[in-house]
């Protein structure tokens, strides 16, 4: 990926953008790396984190609560944060090239909704479960749950849209719609029950959080996500010729059915691990795909490693933004999100309007 | 050799295609005409590979049914009705799309050559969105074209598959994409094209293959099926072939000299 990053940009006159995705992609790298430095500096507890993890390195002595808020609170936060903000735009990013549509969203077809209700199935009903079974999964109650969810309304929505052996993804897409909405039926029946406890346990689930992370977590989420991230630009080619629509990708070679199910799993199993982890966090799998295609067109051989750096890039920032603004509390990070994404996106949306066909 | 035996399709209790015979040789241009709903798309997709087809159909000898969508588009490519683009790609991505689904991908000049061989050099930079529709149209011709740049490979003949490539084309452009099947089946290629034009399909055609409701009125050459008897039965009109009118003002592609 990384090869000949600094191409002239003399290449756009062939209408080519590939050098000046690839030359985004080291930027993008950087990137990372700057947001990263700055996540593990910024926090309430006032440690110097450069002094700090110099001392670690060298082996030196080092005070156990400085230990602690490095090794155990902000690292696995910033990795949290890394690996949900990259499965999130990834998600958005496979979803909108299967259903040839920029707005479409893993939020949008049920997958969210589903984990949602399983979240709040669990959080409602989590007390009902046998104490052997509860014992079992712990903690992890909730995040389980709602993987279950997320998982359940994929499986079903491909279910209802495939019939013999072909995806009707227009059926896929309107399916995805009414499951949502029967998920948020019942998800309101589930409110309805809940008591004050639970209601507030529900709705900051819902505005999404990086703050109960930890190693345990990651360990659960990253064998989902990591294989999503690394394996999914084999589908780019696919996705490029699918923009042709079916028949076109078809007859360029493309197997469209194993391209289709390959990328409802990945979607399925990147956002069911992200929004099990993290809750609901909006905005970043529509807005990072589309800002990207924006700078450096939709090519998915690019869009789809540059939309996991972009997607971590912008979803660490706003949980620093989010642990600095009402220190020493924090904000929800989908307020985070949804405040800054909202606008951004509407500016890229009325300023682009009628010169490029969404 | 492209060959079919045989074809019927079937939508619920119609038939679309009855017992259809249907064979093209490469080095040749072979026209299929009829009115509209005479089943010409079908037969098409059909011989593509796209939709299922009782009966038989091979491609320089390979079965169609059972082989791999990639193993087919190294010796054939197929040009839609048309073709609405999804996302903002530049018109120079639209054609190396084309590029990765054939076999000369590592040829870095293709692009660019099949883009002025559609007369578009200069618009590798523009948007396919912003394009005219008979623009649009020659951009998706230049990307099937690089998917089979080379007519005559080492391993057989390769296949341009035409879905009406006229049709939103004023008649200068129209003459240009006739005579870029010309030359792709003078090369050595294969090229068959379904036609409203039967004036371009007289000009350019080598054979032709008539449509009536599903069924196979004649097949041959253009002189041979071009007649009065048999396009007036096709159309439902009553048609005379090489008959000027009277008075009034026609136009003829043929007349029609490089310009």
């Amino acid at each position: 990926m990384v090869a000949l990053p600094f191409l002239h940009d003399s290449a756009i006159c062939s209408g080519n953008r590939a050098p000046r995705a690839r030359k985004l992609f080291v930027v993008l790298v950087l990137g990372v790396l700057g947001i990263s430095v700055l996540a593990l500096g910024t926090g309430a507890s006032g440690v110097a984190v450069g002094e700090l993890i110099l001392n670690l390195l060298r082996g030196a002595d080092v005070a156990l609560r400085d230990r602690v808020v490095l090794i155990d609170i902000r690292l696995p936060r910033l990795a949290m944060g890394l690996l949900v903000g990259a499965a999130l735009a990834v998600s958005g990013a496979l979803m909108q090239g299967l259903f040839r549509n920029p707005l479409a969203d893993p939020g949008l077809v049920g997958v969210g909704a589903g984990a949602g209700l399983g979240a709040v199935l669990a959080i409602v009903l989590g007390g009902l479960l046998p104490v052997g079974v509860a014992r079992l999964i712990g903690l992890h109650l909730v995040p389980f749950a709602a993987f279950l969810g997320g998982w359940g309304a994929t499986i079903l929505l491909y279910a209802l849209a495939s019939r013999q052996g072909r995806t009707s993804v227009a059926t896929m897409l309107l399916a995805g719609i009414a499951l949502g909405a029967l998920a948020g039926a019942a998800t309101g029946i589930l409110i309805y029950l809940a008591d004050d406890r639970q209601l507030r346990d529900m709705t900051f689930w819902g505005m999404g959080s990086l703050g109960g992370a930890s190693w345990q977590k990651i360990a659960v989420a990253a064998p989902l996500i990591l294989p999503v991230l690394v394996l999914s630009p084999m589908l780019a080619r696919g996705l490029n010729l699918l923009a042709l629509g079916e028949a076109a990708a078809l007859h360029a070679g493309v197997e469209v059915e194993r391209i289709k199910t390959l990328t409802i799993l990945s979607v399925a199993a990147a956002t069911g691990a992200a929004v099990a982890i993290a809750g609901g966090i909006g905005f970043i799998g529509i807005v990072v795909p589309h800002l990207l295609r924006l700078a450096v067109g939709p090519d998915h051989r690019f869009l789809l490693p540059n939309a996991a750096l972009l997607g971590a890039i912008l979803l660490v920032g706003a949980d620093v933004i989010a642990r600095l603004v009402v220190v020493p509390a924090e904000l929800p990070i989908g307020i985070v999100t949804a405040v800054l994404g909202a606008p951004v996106f509407l500016y890229i949306l009325l300023r682009s309007r009628g010169v490029l066909d969404l | 050799m492209l060959t079919a035996t045989n074809l019927t399709i079937r939508i619920g209790q119609s038939a679309i295609l009855s017992a259809v015979d249907f064979q093209a040789r490469a080095g040749a241009i072979t026209a299929i005409v009829g009115p509209n709903g005479s089943g010409k798309t079908t037969l098409l997709r059909a011989l593509t590979g796209e939709i299922a087809a009782e009966g038989e159909i091979s491609l320089n000898g390979t079965r169609l049914a059972g082989t791999r969508p990639a193993r087919l588009a190294a010796i054939r490519a197929v040009l839609p009705q048309a073709t609405p683009l999804a996302f903002p790609f530049l018109v120079g991505e639209v054609v190396r799309l084309g590029l990765t689904a054939g076999l000369s991908a590592h040829d870095p000049n293709v692009a660019a050559q099949a883009l002025a061989a559609v007369g578009l050099t200069g618009f590798a930079n523009r948007f396919y969105q912003q394009l005219s529709g008979g623009e649009q149209q020659r951009v998706q011709l230049a990307r099937v074209m690089a998917q089979v740049w080379v007519p005559l490979g080492p391993d057989g003949p390769r296949w341009l598959f035409l879905d009406e490539p006229v049709a939103s084309l004023d008649i200068g452009h129209q003459l240009m994409v006739m005579n870029i099947a010309r030359g792709y089946a003078d090369a050595g290629g294969g090229v068959v094209a379904v036609m409203h034009d039967l004036n371009l399909t007289a000009m350019f055609a080598d054979s032709v293959a008539l449509l009536s409701e599903g069924r196979i009125l004649g097949t041959g050459k253009p002189a041979d099926i071009l007649t009065d008897t048999l396009l007036s039965r096709a159309y439902r009109c009553t048609l005379r072939v090489n008959t000027p009118p009277a008075q009034g003002t026609f136009i003829l592609p043929h007349s029609a000299t490089a310009a």
